[in-house]
């Protein structure tokens, strides 16, 4: 009744009031004033606010939740005095006419209404009654009612609802038709119609057994953890991209397709719990449990420039603290990020608590996310032998035998000879003049680098002259050094990473103004990064370029850059190098460099070159030299010897392999445990205030949260604690989402908020026995979904009575079973089901359907097209649609999919236009259609009325009437003639989808059937659950 | 779930399609819950007419133009003249301002001071000081009413815009078009109520997403639709290839007709809905082309506006929005995503200025000359402003200060408000938050901003969450 209470201020707040007070009950509440039901409401809506657990905000410090506060004496006054409302000042205070004792204040916009008024009252009267919120009481398992039509009830479900329908003088509905329930019983366990041939069978055996059978068959159809895996997306906020800014992709789908084998495979809600939340953490946790643990992961992240670490890290550590509340505790925690909660006992130091419980959770504020890789036991298998293989070649080559001990010998030998002799492949040159045109300040440094200082413009280019004595010149090597002035110690002052665009290269003879450009062959770098390889310093684009992850790793690295053709030098020439850094990345710039050259015929990193510690070492005479030289003698004789070529290409190819190997494994972001960060209360949340108290982890207080005395407490804690007997919450929660689930409203309505301001259940016992019995049963989700299903309760018909619709106008009785569109997912579904077009694959990759084109021009970093699938893809559920947050497909957003940026615990439904121009004109319904009207012409028999029968049959499995027949007949007939004299028409709308057309039908018939199909599929009982 | 929608729609259509009889308190609740059905509206029509029935205070707006500068558009270019910042071009800006603020691209660099890098001058006879790199706007100096106290919550673009679009940064609320939706219902029968359209050029190209016109909590049939310039002008709105206006009237006329059929079985009110959304979802098709089709309009006007047809220019979609606006949709949000001026401010400025000076100011003119400014709100502003310190001869984020105007209903003309400091970093003289902002334009609308609420997970939501004055000076 959110509507009514949204109402009460349009000035019939009396009128709307008692609708809310009687609505979800449906009937008059007579009997004694029950607190939880009908005071602690009025209560939390009219007075927490100021009289409530938020300390900061409390008047007079006086709390009205708590039973202390409202039984407390004030000034010799009662607040409530049991029996005597006369002596109550509460009583007093609400219905005074001096505005200035009001209750609540006038100025507050709120006021009671005389049903309230006489409810507290009256609730005073009979000794003031106080219980503890329901919701945080102990579950317990309360006795089954007595019924007194006991032949009715097929199990305890039925008998609670079956005694408050009695006690409401009314009676159930009777039961719904065979193709009712199977359709019924199909699309709420699978999310897909059954098959026309089942609901024939299933029609001709009426007995419970078939129907009990079929519970059976659809509980352990492959489908139900899709169906399941639908709703439990929605509640974890699963998506495809990070959902901020750029709202790139990110692969998390192994963590859909986890919760989608965990429904199929009942694993018990507990183990599913704990899996999600600390599966890294569990001892020998199995790959499964860690890509489970991808729950921790699926907020929302940002990659956008200028974005400050700390406040991100905030905006995460408050996002997993609000979604842990609404998963599990049905608490909006989220309002006490910046003050104690307006209404339930939720503190401050409660969220703050929560947050720190995920503190070790391995993130970046900013920046890409890159995940763990989850093979398949083949690829792993394959990556076992891979790093076997990689292992054996790495020893080969580190193995120094007798015959290469001596050939290092030699090598030194010699290789210091020439040394002596000058004949030295690189020889490092120090820059004539080095220039940048971003203003920064270069100098030149004893080991003749160059280092950058002073301005740091966004882009630049540096630009070297160099003058050698070699006569001519055959490459360039580049070595970016780290310095202690860059960021963490690396290779730039932006984040300790550089991307180099482009190196050019012009050769000059002295004093001639006119420079020739020198054309580079090749680029090798000791290492790149992935997409950044060092051929894209030579590849003439300013966005692309050489990187080396110097914000991950700092550490020096080299790239040689070869001519086409050897360059003529000398002292009378000059080089001029320039640098390029204009990436979009900014200030990424290589902040110290040393360049190179060589005039040897095949310049590359490891033959010719020497490395300046390998050279020093090789000038020391044999005996002088450290044991650390020798060692490093060694390892880089070992390197480059052609001894060990064969074995070094084995590596290298073996390497390449398992790179292959590992960009086909699929990623996903699993977490990744590390020292805790610290974690503060922020005052009113704000992230740049560092005087809040540090916190430990520790579930909220008002639970019975407290932090561990000996040790910190750890995300396992937390999840232990969420599925234990302390905690009441997180049965009630699943229960009643699983309940809304099949019976279209929640025993609690408010799904997501189990607080005071959620709503009293229409069925309290109801909803602790559904509790205490899921855990009794081992958290067994089946067994719950079966207890449901196979109720008397879920078997009724929709079909309302007149009686039903006056009484009880939103079904809070269950007298009758609900009926609701289905969810945006399944509308697809079922028109690809219908049409014969559904790939009922379960699993994998995120697929591509039909979008309109244009439809994500407004995203942008890197700007993208949404390229359709081809194949199957276009043909699969939908929910491995991928999702877009910010752009989500609109299709799936006009039926009401939500973005999934927020946990979100019930899809608002709606009924719009932009449905109904979705089903009529997405190629994806035009394609069913016309894929569904090829079906009819090929099995619906050559007369046309019986054709319609036989379309109609499949799509919503019964006959239509007469009326509804010559509805069809006569659209085909009409658009049989339109498409006749027009066959270009009928053409244009067959080459609507990827889908072949059949080439022995005709074109005018086809289509006109196909205009037939568009009609059924678009029918509101199509998508309609009942 | 009892929607708006559901919760309505269900006792509404059962006290009014006669097919039940009710209690006298279910039908007077029926029409508490949609009184529009007590003044003979047509109880199949499915056209919203808003919860804040009647009117909280007599409205000067019936309908709101959001020219939504995104990007964040530098006030030290607009409409914050500071000589100051020119005397200390290249010097340290005082550390007794920056110390100890956010910033967003400038993290870690000298904050040195940046000239304003157009002159600025006095217009019109308010004298309002405007740059003039938009010369058109400064020529409605009289009829634009210039707040130079804008501060806001976030610096980055997407969360700022979500603070601009739903007072707050967390996602799932609703957009403040969604909110006027809900509050004041939908004067059009054959269009959305809440229509967003966007367009690019003259800075970096940051995204906008969905969100920001998204229906967040409420039901999503108070969500902005975006009309496009290319391909759909709204989603799905064009037939299949092959199937004509008349084919596509016999599919949905016998859709219709079955559902009718089905209905006299199921007694769903959704089924009604169902109908009527397909019949508007029909007139859709017919109305949104007409309502694209610039053809109508003279030369004169498409000159004034600069624009040659429905290109997706800004120019093109201020024509569209006024052409909303005579349609009676009420909330029409025209981006254009053309000012983030990182770097290169001075050709940035001067390229978005070609882009959305010119039809910013026809539309003000365009509005008034057919009468439409009157009780039509025209806003010109963006998600926040940019630094008076260089970053490289571009400008970063900056929120604690930044300008925007107002035009139109019940808006004091030629009028200024609100100051920053002499650097133009704090506003500092009537700041003005978005919140403030919100409040205003809901108070001009008829709207108590503290009253129009809704409940989500047992809280009343509002547009303007715990804060929000009505800025009353600003009012004419």
């Amino acid at each position: 009744m959110k509507r009514i209470t949204t109402l009460a201020w349009l000035g019939f707040a009396a009128l709307a009031a008692r609708a809310e007070t009687n609505a979800p009950h449906a009937v008059a509440t007579a009997g004694a004033v029950a607190f939880n039901r009908d005071i602690r409401p009025i209560l939390s809506d009219n007075c927490f606010a100021c009289h409530g657990p938020d300390s900061a905000k409390r008047k007079a410090k006086l709390r009205l939740d708590t039973r202390e506060g409202l039984f407390a004496e004030r000034d010799g006054k009662s607040i409530v005095k049991p029996g005597h409302p006369n002596q109550s000042e509460l009583a007093r205070r609400i219905a005074t006419s001096d505005e200035d004792d009001l209750m609540p204040p006038p100025k507050s916009g709120k006021a009671l209404t005389k049903v309230q008024m006489a409810l507290l009252q009256r609730w005073i009267a009979e000794g003031a009654p106080w219980e503890g919120h329901w919701a945080y009481q102990p579950v317990r398992h309360p006795p089954v009612p007595e019924v007194k039509q006991p032949a009715w009830p097929n199990n305890d479900i039925d008998r609670f609802i079956l005694a408050r329908i009695e006690k409401e003088r009314l009676a159930p509905s009777p039961e719904a038709d065979r193709r009712s329930l199977i359709r019924r019983l199909s699309f709420d366990l699978t999310g897909l119609p059954p098959k026309p041939e089942d609901v024939r069978a299933f029609e001709q055996d009426p007995s419970l057994e078939a129907y009990g059978q079929w519970v059976e068959r659809l509980l352990a159809s492959p489908h139900f953890g899709e169906r399941l895996a639908m709703y439990w997306l929605d509640v974890v906020r699963y998506a495809d991209t990070d959902g901020f800014h750029a709202d790139n992709y990110r692969s998390v789908w192994p963590y859909r397709d986890y919760v989608i084998r965990a429904f199929n495979a009942d694993e018990p809600f507990d183990q599913f719990t704990i899996e999600q939340l600390a599966g890294d953490l569990l001892p020998n946790a199995t790959l499964d449990q860690r890509v489970a643990s991808t729950y921790n992961r699926l907020g929302r992240s940002t990659e956008e420039g200028g974005a400050q670490p700390k406040e991100y890290l905030a905006k995460y550590a408050a996002d997993r603290a609000r979604s842990v509340g609404t998963v599990w505790l049905a608490a909006t925690t989220g309002c006490a990020e910046c003050h104690d909660h307006k209404f339930d006992p939720i503190t401050t130091r409660d969220f703050y608590r929560l947050e720190a419980c995920f503190a070790d959770i391995k993130e970046a504020g900013v920046g890409k996310r890159e995940g763990s890789l989850v093979p398949s036991p083949e690829q792993a298998a394959d990556l076992k032998r891979l790093d076997g293989q990689i292992a054996g070649l790495e020893q080969t080559l580190t193995n120094c035998t007798a015959e290469l001990v001596e050939a290092q010998a030699k090598w030194a030998e010699a290789t210091a000879a020439d040394l002596t002799a000058g004949k030295q492949a690189w020889a490092t040159v120090k820059p004539e003049r080095v220039v940048s045109a971003g203003g920064a300040t270069l100098t030149a440094l004893d080991d003749l680098s160059v280092l950058s200082s002073g301005e740091n413009p966004d882009h630049d280019t540096y630009t070297v002259t160099l003058c050698t004595d070699q006569p001519h010149l055959t490459a360039i090597e580049l070595e970016a050094l780290t310095h202690p002035t860059m960021k963490n110690g690396g290779l730039s002052r932006a984040n300790g990473n550089f991307v180099l665009t482009d190196v050019e290269v012009e050769a000059a003879r002295a004093g001639e103004a006119t420079a020739t450009r020198v054309e580079l062959a090749s680029a090798i770098a000791d290492f790149s990064q992935d997409g950044y390889p060092v051929a894209n310093a030579i590849d003439g684009k300013s966005d692309t370029g050489w990187a080396v992850a110097g914000h991950e790793k700092p550490a020096d690295h080299r790239a040689v850059f070869t001519f086409a053709k050897p360059v003529a030098a000398g002292p009378d020439r000059t080089l001029t190098v320039r640098l390029k850094f204009e990436s979009s990345f900014k200030q990424h710039a290589i902040g110290r460099f040393r360049l190179s050259l060589t005039s040897i015929d095949h310049p590359d990193l490891t033959g010719s070159g020497l490395p300046d510690a390998v050279a020093k070492a090789l000038r020391q005479p044999a005996a002088a030299r450290t044991p650390e030289q020798l060692d490093l003698l060694k390892r880089h004789f070992l390197a480059v010897t052609p001894l060990l070529d064969k074995p070094r290409a084995e590596l290298a190819a073996t390497r390449k392999e398992r790179e292959a190997l590992v960009a086909r494994i699929p990623t996903t972001l699993m977490t990744v445990a590390v020292e805790p960060r610290v974690t503060r209360i922020l005052p009113r949340g704000n992230w740049m205030n560092d005087s809040g108290d540090i916190v430990e982890p520790a579930p909220p207080e008002f639970l019975g949260g407290a932090p561990l005395k000996d040790r910190r407490a750890t995300r396992l804690d937390l999840a232990r604690w969420l599925v234990s007997r302390e905690n009441p919450l997180t049965a009630r929660v699943f229960v009643n989402r699983l309940w809304k689930l099949y019976f279209g409203v929640g025993i609690s309505k408010q799904l997501d908020n189990f607080g005071v301001q959620g709503e009293w259940p229409t069925h309290p016992e109801l909803l602790d026995w559904l509790a205490a019995e899921f855990m009794d049963s081992g958290w067994d989700v089946k067994h719950m979904v079966r207890l449901m299903v196979n109720s008397r309760t879920y078997r009724q018909s929709s079909q309302e009575s007149e009686e039903l619709r006056e009484r009880d106008p939103f079904n809070r009785l269950y007298a009758r079973q609900a009926r609701f569109r289905i969810d945006a997912e399944m509308v697809r579904d079922n028109a690809l089901s219908v049409a014969g077009l559904l790939v009922d694959k379960v699993g994998g990759p995120s697929v591509k359907p039909y979008q309109p084109a244009g439809y994500w021009d407004q995203l942008n970093f890197p700007k993208r097209t949404w390229e359709n699938d081809t194949g199957e893809g276009l043909y699969r559920r939908g929910l491995y649609t991928f999702w877009c947050r910010t752009f989500l497909q609109p299709s799936l957003l006009a039926f009401d999919a939500c973005p999934r940026e927020e946990s979100t615990a019930e899809r608002m439904p709606s009924n719009t236009p932009l449905q109904a121009l979705a089903l009529l004109n997405d190629p994806t319904y035009v394609e069913a259609a016309r894929v569904f009207a090829a079906r009819v012409l090929r099995c619906g028999g050559s007369d046309a009325n019986a054709a319609i029968d036989w379309a109609f049959n499949q799509a919503l499995d019964r006959k239509p009437t007469a009326t509804e027949r010559e509805v069809l007949a006569g659209l085909l007939r009409e658009e049989l003639q339109r498409f006749s004299a027009n066959p270009e028409s009928a053409s244009q709308l067959l080459a609507e989808g990827a889908s072949p057309v059949p080439a022995n039908l005709k074109a005018p018939e086809l289509a006109a059937w196909t205009e037939v199909t568009r009609a059924i599929l678009n029918l509101h009982e199509t998508i309609e659950r009942f | 779930m009892t929607s708006p929608d559901s919760a309505s729609l269900l006792l509404n259509r059962r006290a009014f399609l006669g097919r039940t009889a009710l209690g006298l308190g279910q039908v007077a609740l029926a029409s508490l819950l949609n009184p529009a059905l007590l003044r003979g509206a047509p109880a199949t029509s499915d056209v919203w007419r808003g919860v804040v029935n009647p009117l909280h205070f007599p409205a000067k707006a019936k309908r709101v133009i959001w020219l939504y500068m995104a990007g964040g558009p530098s006030h030290l270019e607009t409409f914050d003249h500071k000589p100051k910042l020119a005397e200390m071009h290249g010097q340290p800006m005082p550390e007794s301002i920056t110390q100890g603020q956010q910033v967003a691209q400038l993290q870690g660099q000298k904050l040195n001071c940046f000239a304003p890098q157009y002159p600025f001058a006095r217009f019109g006879q308010a004298g309002q000081e405007i740059c003039t790199a938009f010369p058109r706007i400064a020529s409605l100096a009289d009829e634009i009413c210039i707040v130079r106290s804008m501060h806001t919550d976030q610096i980055n673009h997407d969360t700022a815009h979500t603070v601009m679009n739903t007072g707050t940064a967390i996602s799932g609320r609703p957009s403040m078009g969604s909110w006027v939706l809900y509050g004041l219902g939908n004067e059009c029968a054959d269009l959305p109520g809440f229509v967003v359209m966007l367009s690019s050029g003259g800075g970096q190209d940051q995204p906008v997403a969905t969100r920001q016109w998204s229906s967040g909590f409420l039901p999503s049939r108070f969500q902005g639709v975006r009309f496009q310039s290319g391909g759909d002008p709204v989603l799905y709105l064009n037939r299949p290839p092959g199937v004509d206006a008349d084919g596509q009237r016999r599919v949905i006329e016998a859709v219709n007709q079955l559902n009718r059929q089905y209905d006299s079985v199921a007694h769903d009110p959704e089924i009604a809905t169902r109908i009527s959304q397909y019949e508007m979802a029909f007139k859709m098709q017919a109305s949104v082309p007409g309502l694209m089709d610039l053809s109508g309009e003279s030369a004169q006007t498409l000159e004034m506006y600069g624009t040659k047809g429905a290109d997706g220019t800004f120019a093109a979609n201020c024509l569209l929005a006024r052409r909303l606006a005579e349609r009676g949709v009420r909330f029409i949000q025209v981006y254009h995503r053309g000012w983030d001026h990182h770097g290169g401010i001075k050709t940035g400025i001067k390229t978005v200025s070609g882009l959305v000076d010119q039809a910013s100011a026809a539309l003000v003119t365009d509005l008034k000359r057919r009468g439409l400014l009157d009780d039509t709100l025209v806003i010109w502003c963006g998600e926040f402003g940019r630094t008076p310190m260089a970053q490289g001869d571009g400008r970063d984020h900056h929120i604690k200060g930044f300008s925007m105007w107002m035009a139109g209903a019940g808006v004091k003309p030629g009028f200024s408000y609100g100051a920053t400091d002499e650097f133009g970093y704090n506003a500092v003289e009537n700041p003005v938050h978005v919140h403030d902002l919100h409040a205003t334009m809901l108070y001009l609308l008829g709207i108590d901003h503290l009253r129009l609420t809704y409940r989500f997970q047992g809280r009343d939501f509002r547009l303007t969450d715990v804060a929000g004055e009505v800025v009353k000076p600003l009012l004419a």
